[in-house]
This record gives structure tokens, sequence and C-alpha cells, in this order.
């Protein structure tokens, strides 16, 4: 039998993975991945909780309309953030981070 | 759902994610994110949250990683695979993330509840389309709403940025 920790930890373990990508990586799409992959493993961990908090064989449908929604939220951010990377590199020709200082000189 | 089964996706999802980090080439990085999401899907699969599964491939890896990979295709992004690593930001990241995973095991170790299986279900295979649905409509029937109004926002505020600026 599978414990709830077991999928808590592979939850943790995603989120920290896309964590260290958002820190390593320095194109601008790769981070936005890595925080779709965040939003992902949050998505795992509140699903563990609603199959294994079943109360009388009933799992708690709250917390999957919780990550339904988290998805929609996810895709509207997508698109929204994808839009301002295409601005950006209009303006800028360029993806990476490492370009992007205008507010910093 | 069986170890054996939870072992191999969740052994797929993490060398997805580590392949996100690890690829130089965005779109090696976006097939391996999608992998990850299949398998991700799998196991929510295996919980017995078949709706919740299936618009996690059908929105993440049909909706949302199509639309990155047409802005890679678009942008032609080829100039980061010549860039060198940044080793402070290499080094800065593994310590973050590790720290995470370190604090998260503290936490874990010590939760009460987290050694026990999963409980029976009255319906295993019974469809959770309809129980979903009845939640939604009647005690999230609310932030439907304001979704929607996000939704609606979210598409003109793409369609703001995306037009061409008139001089």
């Amino acid at each position: 039998m599978v414990t709830l920790n077991e999928y808590l930890f592979l939850s943790a373990l995603l989120f920290a993975i896309g964590l260290t990508g958002v820190m390593v990586r320095s194109n601008v799409i790769v981070i936005f991945m890595c925080l779709e992959l965040m939003l992902s493993a949050a998505n795992l961990s509140l699903v563990a909780f609603s199959r294994f908090g079943a109360i009388d064989g009933v799992p708690i449908y709250s917390a999957q309309v919780l990550v339904f929604f988290i998805v929609t939220v996810a895709a509207a951010e997508v698109a929204v953030g994808l839009a301002i990377i295409v601005a950006m590199y209009r303006a800028k020709r360029s993806t990476d981070v490492g370009d992007m200082v205008t507010m910093k000189n | 759902m069986p170890h054996l089964l939870f072992y191999l996706f969740a052994a797929f999802a993490v060398f997805g994610a580590f392949g996100v980090i690890i690829n130089r080439n965005p779109v090696s990085s976006a097939f391996s994110l999608i992998a990850c999401f299949v398998s991700i899907a799998a196991l929510f699969i295996g919980m017995n949250a078949y709706f919740i599964g299936t618009i996690q491939v059908l929105v993440y890896t049909g909706a949302i990683m199509v639309l990155f990979l047409f802005i890679i295709m678009l942008l032609d992004l080829r100039a980061e695979e010549r860039r060198p690593i940044n080793l402070g930001s290499a080094l800065a990241g593994l310590v973050v993330g590790l720290t995470f995973l370190a604090m998260a095991g503290a936490v874990l170790v010590r939760f009460p509840e987290g050694g026990r299986g999963m409980p029976d279900l009255a319906s295993p295979s019974g469809s959770d389309v309809h129980e979903l649905g009845r939640v939604i409509f009647t005690d999230f029937n609310f932030p439907l709403q304001i979704i929607a109004v996000l939704l609606v926002s979210a598409t003109v505020g793409v369609v703001v940025l995306c037009k061409k600026e008139l001089h």
C-alpha cells in the first residue's frame, strides 16, 4: 500500500526541482516552465490529501475543485506570461534574464 | 495503486522534471515537461481522480505545452546553448532546492497521519465527474463565476499585449 507520505514527498521533490530550475536557468521560457512544474507539484499533494482523507468512502471533492481552479488559473497565467515574453523579445531581441537590466541601471 | 506503478510513474515524473532544468535546448525542456505532466496525470488516475487526471492531460499537455512549443518555435531560440552556465546561480539554486527538500522531509517524518494507506472508496470505479460537477455548481458557484471573469480579462489582456503599438 502506498502511503500518504510517499505522495507528499514526491510532491515536495518535484517542487524543489522546479524551484532549483527557476534559480539556475537564465532562459525566461524555461523559468516559466519550472513555475508550471511547481504548480503541478502542489496539485499532486492536493489530490493526495483529497484521496487519503476520504470520509466514508467518499474523497474530499473540495480539494479536487481547488485543483480544477488552479489548472484554470495556470492556463490564463501562461497565456498572459507568454504574451509578455513575446513583447519582451520584440523590445530586447532576447529571452535571457541576464539581458533584462532596465531597472538595474 | 500498486507500489510498482507508483514508483514507475514517480520515477518518470522526477526524470522529466530533471530533464527540464538540465536540457540546454528549450524544445527538449518542453518535451521533458510533457513527460512529467503525463506521469503526474497517471498518478492522479491512480488516486481515482479521473476528471483531474483527464484535465491534466488535456489542459497542461494539450494546451499549455503546445502554447510553449509554439512560442519557442516563433522566437527561434538557439542563442542560449552557447552561453556558459552561471556557477553562482547554479550553486544557489542547488542550496535552496536541497534546503527546501530537507525542510519538507523533516516535516513529513514527524507527520503522524502520513503513514496511513489509501482508505477504500464506496464506488472505486464510479464516475467522479458527477460529484465534482455537483460540488462546483453548488458550493463553488461564486468562485466559478470569478474564474470566468478572470479568463475573459486574461484573453483581453493577451490581445492588448500582443497588438503592435500604434504610433
